[in-house]
């Protein structure tokens, strides 16, 4: 259960709209089901206090949409951001991706997300309604009620969460949190641990499950370019269906390169993800090969800073050695 | 569509001795937007080139490959005969079929196989090609010489001498470097001294030239014609223009045991010093290490006895920005350390000494006054014995020693044998080889007037161990001619110690761009035709930089290096690269990442407005590459995340063309 209340937020959001600080509010809203939260901008009090929702579902990160609202606003743009989500706010502030004077940032304590793939594990298929309290309860359409508690059903990126730190906003609503011990690099070490061909059999197996809906590069704060690649006719893999496998492979590893030296580690692919791909995978393998060539870098974590892989420095580690040392 | 014509050169045998030339040339007649084909024994001769001359009128082509040896050699004149067709110079494309085909391959099926499709690449990349034309850029009409020793010195000068300002950084307090630690030198025995300090002397009273000496190059941006220099004065705690070397100070200084790195070590100066009597700059230096006012603020006696109020303890390191058209790195070389050669006992006996410590010894102004005396007791030794190759030509497995020969020690150390034998013909003299290497101008009279005439006992075969016994040394060797075992008695020891390229030459490598080797040595532009000068434009080499060398031939380095700037100098314009980034304002995103890779600082940004397709304008961050600035390297290509920075005359699509008539 998240410890701010919905209220909280809402008030917040009148209070700077009314006042004229922000023109517009970036929030959450209840989509088709009630686990369905989906992104909403919210314009008017009432609106805001109809709508507006902020429970355990509420996974989306702002940062990106700030890139195109930005450019339309004639105000401030008020934001709420998780810890998570400051990372994002923040490299994509480095790459001026939108103008900071154009928003309003406010920092909220984040308890977790839930997974609902996960209560589904649990509950089966046929929810009719969710609850957040202090434990969430499930009913489905055959009657069955569960109560579970949202510990056990946490996404992928909040278990293994790395930060609750929040690095950037204008105000911070709740405690500031710090930067946490993660376990997030433990599955990247298991696959490193693999064989290549167990590696790439479960890459094969994972990811002939794509269907190239883009909701992994549509979600990527990472993702903003201008024209991206996969839009480009010229490109030859344009908005083309996985034929074969190397279309199916090279869509994501392209993409984790790409993102590569700029991924905060915000986990949107993988959770908007409908073919449960872990997708999140790949770009930690990068982060995690960064961090022990380059020493510990976070994108994100501060603005203007210089990815390693976009930098050099006397001290960088030779190519020879990264063969070295990991070649197989 | 392009009209291209291929040319495809014999180069005598070198070509067709494993390509079926005729075969390439018919086969690449069938290729996409082709309509000539030739092939030619010489295509670089004046035959040859006339024979693409008139082709290019004949067929109206658009567009040439020539299939033949590296474009390192030969693109430029192809540039040139395109130009003098009347072709765009950048529509033509050189297929690699000598360096990168017939060399490497040893039967004609596999060697034509290879050629055609590094013809068809080349075909594939200038159906895409555009006519380019080159910018031009000025030049700064200053030389930077980095290393102010024998290399830098004659550098220097000869550039001055053309009328051209230079700068001299030295890391060290003064110029002279290693030839000045030196007593006599081979093969005429004249003075090291004596020739030296007439040309440091020349350097300081040169108005064309400034020293920047004890100090270091920290950055450097630009490129050939244009660099940005950054140089590091570390603070001396001196003022260089009060100081008027006097010496006061160092008599009077009471910090007395600071080792003397210009003696190696052997004796000790005081914490404020001028390293030598001759010493250019001849201002003293206080060793912050050592000097007390610096180190608890208690003393001040320097600062008390110069008339001239030279000293200033409160001096802090300064950085000075210069521009500079052209560079020399002359960072000259060092003895390899010896702690890793225990079995010479080195570090376990005062009386085994390296070569460049002899020198020291037998040098009128060195720790001894240039009597022969072993450091531990100071008595005179009666048997000494050099060793050879200590460090050099070792097995690449042996990760001690370098795998070259240093070259100048069999040199050296026969003039060490011959003088010690001159000055003191009862000493009995040993030297340990494994060969004796004399190329040189008098070199081999020398050394064999060292074992004629001098009866220095030369032994073939190397040295296994060296024991501390007492007072004496024992030498255990192998005789390789007489194959026996030796073990000998010694008084003295001396190591030729491998020399080695100067530490901070790595780092000033990577700050140039300039290519190194695995040892450390500046690679040249080509072993043969272009000796002096490095891969990066702009950038030359001097002396021991490049390779272990004596003196004469670090003059003779030194000045070729020096005609190579004056040529560069003398120039008013340079003719760029068109060959530069260009960046798609549609795609680009603005993320200023191409703006931190640029090494030239070339890529600015800019707000831009476009016009949406809605009618609306929206302002945009979008880089712009200056053009004039912008080398062609390509770092902002691959690092633009959205694919908006392209180089021209290699753009992405040109080079994926490549990569798919290769892998068709």
């Amino acid at each position: 259960m998240q410890k701010i209340n919905r209220n909280v937020l809402v008030e917040k959001a009148v209070s700077l709209l009314e006042n004229g600080t922000v023109c517009c509010v970036l929030g959450w809203k209840k989509g088709e089901f009630d686990y369905d939260i989906t992104p909403a901008v919210f314009t008017t009090k009432e609106d805001i206090e109809a709508n507006f929702v902020f429970d355990d579902f509420c996974g989306a990160n702002f940062s990106k949409y700030l890139v195109q609202k930005t450019r339309k606003a004639e105000g401030k743009i008020l934001v709420f951001l998780k810890s998570c989500d400051t990372y994002s706010f923040n490299q994509l502030l480095t790459e001026h991706r939108f103008d900071r004077e154009k928003v309003y940032a406010v920092g909220i304590p984040c308890e977790g997300m839930v997974d609902i793939n996960k209560i589904r594990a649990i509950s089966g298929e046929g929810i009719s309604s969710v609850e957040c309290g202090e434990k969430i309860t499930v009913n489905t359409i055959y009657d069955e009620k569960f109560e579970i508690n949202a510990s056990d059903v946490l996404l992928e990126r909040c278990e293994s969460c790395k930060s609750k730190l929040h690095v950037a906003y204008d105000e911070l609503i709740g405690e500031e949190g710090e930067v946490l011990e993660s376990n997030r690099f433990d599955e990247v070490a298991k696959l490193e641990a693999m064989t290549p061909d167990e590696r790439f059999a479960f890459w094969q197996s994972e990811l002939s499950k794509c269907i190239r809906c883009n909701a992994c590069r549509d979600v990527c704060p990472a993702c903003t370019c201008e024209k991206c690649v996969f839009d480009n006719p010229k490109s030859g893999v344009e908005n083309k269906a996985p034929a074969n496998e190397f279309e199916e492979k090279m869509f994501h590893i392209i993409r984790a390169f790409h993102v590569a030296g700029r991924c905060t580690d915000c986990g949107e692919c993988s959770r908007v993800c409908p073919q449960h791909i872990p997708l999140h995978l790949l770009n930690r393998k990068f982060i995690k090969d960064i961090n022990e060539f380059y020493g510990d870098y976070q994108a994100g974590a501060e603005v203007g800073s210089r990815a390693p892989l976009a930098n050099y420095t006397t001290g960088d580690i030779e190519p020879s050695e990264v063969f070295d040392g990991r070649g197989e | 569509m392009q009209r291209i014509g291929v040319f495809v050169c014999w180069c005598g045998t070198n070509i067709a001795g494993t390509v079926d030339v005729v075969a390439v040339a018919e086969a690449l007649k069938k290729e996409p937007g082709v309509v000539f084909s030739a092939n030619y024994q010489y295509m670089c001769s004046q035959a040859g080139q006339d024979l693409i001359k008139a082709a290019v009128k004949e067929h109206n082509l658009t567009g040439i490959v020539v299939c033949s040896c590296s474009p390192r050699m030969h693109e430029a004149t192809f540039r040139k005969t395109a130009a003098a067709a009347g072709l765009n110079p950048y529509m033509v494309e050189i297929a690699n079929i000598r360096e990168q085909c017939s060399w490497v391959h040893k039967d004609v099926p596999t060697g034509t196989e290879k050629a055609i499709i590094l013809g068809k690449a080349a075909v594939a990349k200038v159906n895409l090609n555009v006519p380019l034309t080159p910018g031009e850029s000025p030049v700064t009409k200053r030389a930077l010489v980095i290393g102010g020793g024998i290399a830098g010195i004659q550098t220097a000068l000869d550039i001055a001498d053309a009328g051209f300002e230079v700068d001299i950084v030295e890391k060290k307090p003064t110029i002279g470097g290693k030839m000045a630690q030196l007593d006599k030198t081979f093969p005429t025995l004249d003075c090291a001294a004596c020739i030296l300090t007439p040309k440091m002397v020349d350097v300081a009273q040169n108005e064309k030239i400034r020293i920047f000496s004890y100090s270091e190059v920290t950055e450097v941006k630009g490129f050939v014609g244009n660099f940005d220099v950054t140089i590091k004065k570390k603070a001396r705690y001196v003022k260089e223009e009060l100081c008027t070397g006097c010496g006061a100070c160092t008599e009077k200084c009471p910090m007395k045991k600071v080792p003397n790195d210009f003696n190696l070590n052997m004796d000790t100066k005081r914490a404020i010093y001028i390293p030598f009597a001759q010493a250019v700059p001849k201002v003293a230096t206080i060793d912050a290490d050592y000097c007390n006012m610096l180190k608890n603020g208690k003393c001040g006696v320097c600062s008390k006895v110069c008339a001239a109020g030279a000293i200033d303890y409160t001096q802090k390191d300064e950085f000075i920005s210069e521009k500079y058209g052209a560079i020399v790195v002359a960072t000259g070389f060092n003895p390899i350390s010896m702690d890793k050669f225990d079995e010479f006992a080195y570090n376990q006996s005062k009386d085994v000494i390296t070569s460049l410590e002899f020198e020291r010894l037998t040098n009128a102004a060195g720790p001894t006054a240039g009597k022969l005396l072993r450091p531990s007791d100071g008595k005179h030794p009666e048997k000494i014995v050099f060793v050879q190759c200590v460090g050099s030509r070792c097995d690449a497995c042996n990760e001690k020693g370098k795998e070259y020969c240093s070259k100048i020690c069999c040199m050296y150390t026969a003039k060490h044998a011959m003088l010690t034998r001159d000055k003191y013909p009862d000493t009995d003299v040993t030297v340990f080889y494994i060969d004796v290497r004399t190329p040189g101008k008098n070199f081999d009279e020398f050394y064999r007037r060292a074992v004629e005439e001098y009866g220095v006992h030369y032994i073939k075969g190397m040295v296994g161990k060296v024991i501390p016994d007492g007072e004496k040394l024992i030498v255990q060797a192998s005789d390789l001619i007489a194959g026996k075992q030796l073990k000998i008695d010694a008084d003295l020891v001396v190591l030729a110690a491998a020399i080695e390229p100067d530490k901070s030459a790595r780092p000033l490598a990577t700050m140039l761009t300039a290519s190194m080797d695995t040892n450390d040595f500046f690679t040249e532009a080509h072993p043969k035709l272009r000796p002096v000068e490095s891969p990066t434009a702009g950038v030359f080499l001097s002396g021991a930089c490049q390779g272990p060398k004596d003196i004469p031939e670090t003059v003779a380095q030194a000045g070729a290096a020096a005609s190579k700037v004056i040529g560069l100098l003398a120039k008013d314009k340079l003719t760029g690269n068109p060959c530069v980034a260009q960046s798609n304002e549609m795609m680009c995103n603005g993320c200023s990442t191409c703006e931190r890779v640029c090494p030239y600082g070339a890529i600015t940004y800019e707000d831009k407005e476009f016009r949406m397709p809605d009618r609306s304008t929206l302002i945009r961050r979008v880089a712009s590459v200056n053009p004039a600035v912008c080398q062609g390297c390509g770092c902002c290509t691959v690092a633009c995340p959205s694919g908006a920075m392209d180089l021209k005359g290699f753009a992405s699509e040109q080079i994926i063309a490549e990569v798919d008539a290769i892998c068709k």
